[in-house]
């Protein structure tokens, strides 16, 4: 079962895995958007384990609403929004439990990957995170490495399509060939997730 | 292709531009605090990052209250002040700023008649003013919205988030601002707000790419001898790349490319926009350009205004924004403005 302290372990390990991988993302996002997203979820993860430190929530739920919140209050542009809203509605959905199992996790996960695609207007195959959040969702019924692994495949599978949400859209066909910096920075978070299991 | 493209992110890498500044995490926070110390006009919460007129709330009247990424300054906060915005909320550069500012500005400057937020049309400005109004509203701030999207370089929107918002948001916040200054009400405010967007087109072209003080590095590749066509202002990469143009040829497409979009049946406002690196000299030449373009094809100009206003930091390049007037925007246009980028009439 999974607990409070198992969710702050999957954000401080998305903390961890977004600081390795910074560089990266900016890098990606430099090619076909605005060189940010690195430096921005930076900011954001950072900020949301010193608030998870002071504030210490006691329920699975609480913790990943108090991240999504902060993440809204912190980051920024596109990004803070969408992952924010994720966080916080996967928290809301899994109420107020003191554990819960992955399989709860997963609903809930799809829940907050639902409300991602309302606010963002985006559907799979439109090159954003979306392409790697709901291969996982699917995947997480079955193993948090399977979740890791089909987040993962789903960002590479971005690397042909064609941009149709966000700063990426402008570049129209010249997007194609690059691979979507929301949707590695979605498989960092799933990737952690299965870290924090492990 | 990702092979290509790593190979070109090293040699990107490679090459650190020289900023003035300290260190990249605190550059809009020192700009904040020179801000404030330039222009006791306004209050700067740094912490915070507001910027607010100093008179604010003003009782009665209408607040204009915009933001959005640092790195196109003056653009926002450059423009609070009597006549223009109420307030300005600068994000992290190249970002939009998150809620809690722009719902701390909202409560600062409202008089009573409510609060116009102007909002570019990028999915994150979007999403966080969206988010701003919905929490103010519920503080009990009345808040009306205006999207500015006059880019003519994003064409096919049904797949794309839509038309960016460049110079146009220059227009919206001066001639809205002297709106509010009459007196005129929310809804008012916010129907001149929308005319003035829906009359306005931009195209923009990069000499340069610009470099993030995060990255260090131009944000694209574009070598000398070539130029981007249909550039935003966030350093993405336009839609076109082509051999340098001469000024001539620039005025000559950019135009051409701005009046296939609006065919304006009444005089026109006029900005050549500098994106920051290139010098008033060239733009200037680039007027003289765009002006007889303009008059090549019969479109009246009522006033025109020259200078780095919407910038992309040290990109080199600049763009085109025409807006048809009628005579009450150009009266608004002309009416006494204060603030430190944009002042005159009073």
């Amino acid at each position: 079962m999974l607990d409070a302290a198992f969710m702050r372990r999957w954000m401080s390990a998305t903390a961890a895995a977004v600081d390795r991988e910074a560089a990266r993302l900016t890098d990606l996002d430099s090619a076909i958007g605005d060189a940010d997203h690195g430096a921005n979820l930076q900011r954001g993860f950072q900020a949301v384990t010193a608030v998870l430190d002071k504030e210490a929530p006691d329920t699975p739920g609480a913790v990943l609403a108090l991240a999504g919140r902060q993440l809204i209050s912190t980051v920024g542009g596109a990004s803070g929004p969408l992952y924010g809203t994720l966080l916080r509605r996967t928290g809301k959905a899994l109420g107020d439990a003191g554990e819960v199992s992955r399989e709860q996790l997963a609903e809930a996960l799809g829940a907050g990957v639902a409300a991602v695609g309302q606010l963002g207007g985006a559907a799979a195959g439109d090159k954003t995170m979306l392409d790697a959040l709901l291969p996982a969702v699917e995947a997480l019924g079955e193993s948090f490495p399977a979740a890791a692994e089909a987040a993962g495949a789903g960002a590479l599978a971005t690397v042909p399509l064609r941009a149709r949400k966000g700063r990426a859209s402008y570049l129209g066909e010249r997007s194609v060939g690059h691979q979507d910096p929301g949707a590695t920075s979605s498989a960092l978070l799933i990737g952690a997730l299965a870290e924090a299991a492990a | 292709m990702i092979l290509e493209w790593s190979h070109s992110a090293r040699l990107a890498l490679e090459v650190l531009v020289n900023m003035l500044i300290n260190v990249p995490e605190t550059v809009v926070a020192d700009a904040l605090r020179g801000i404030a110390a330039a222009h006791p006009s306004l209050t700067v919460d740094v912490d915070n990052r507001v910027v607010v007129r100093r008179d604010a709330p003003v009782a009665g009247q209408v607040a204009l209250v915009s933001g959005g990424g640092s790195g196109h300054e003056p653009l926002h906060a450059g423009f609070v002040g009597p006549g223009m915005l109420s307030a300005a909320c600068p994000g992290e550069v190249f970002t939009s700023p998150v809620p809690d500012q722009m719902v701390r500005a909202a409560a600062a400057v409202d008089g009573g008649a409510g609060v116009l937020f102007v909002v570019k049309n990028y999915t994150g400005d979007v999403l966080n003013f969206d988010m701003a109004a919905e929490l103010a509203e519920d503080e009990g701030v009345t808040v009306a919205k205006v999207l500015v999207d006059d880019d003519v370089a994003v064409t096919d929107s049904l797949y794309t988030a839509g038309r960016r918002g460049t110079g146009a948001t220059l227009f919206v916040e001066k001639i809205a601002g002297a709106a509010a200054v009459e007196g005129a009400p929310l809804e008012r405010v916010e129907a001149i707000a929308r005319q003035v967007n829906g009359s306005s087109r931009s195209f923009g072209v990069a000499l340069t790419a610009c470099s993030t003080p995060a990255k260090g590095s131009p944000t694209f590749e574009l070598p000398p001898g070539e130029l981007e066509l249909g550039v935003g202002i966030h350093g993405e990469p336009g839609r076109e790349r082509r051999a340098m143009m001469t000024s001539r040829e620039i005025a000559d497409y950019a135009v051409q490319v701005v009046l296939e979009d609006l065919r304006p049946t009444s005089p026109v406002l006029l900005l050549v926009n500098g994106m920051g690196a290139t010098p008033l000299l060239e733009l200037y030449g680039f007027n003289a350009e765009v002006h007889r373009v303009l008059a090549e094809r019969g479109v009246p100009v009522a006033r025109t205004l020259v200078g780095n206003y919407v910038t992309s930091l040290d990109m080199a390049g600049a763009s085109v924004t025409l807006c048809q007037v009628d005579e009450e925007l150009l009266r608004l246009w002309d009416a006494p403005v204060n603030t430190p980028a944009l002042r005159w009439g009073c």
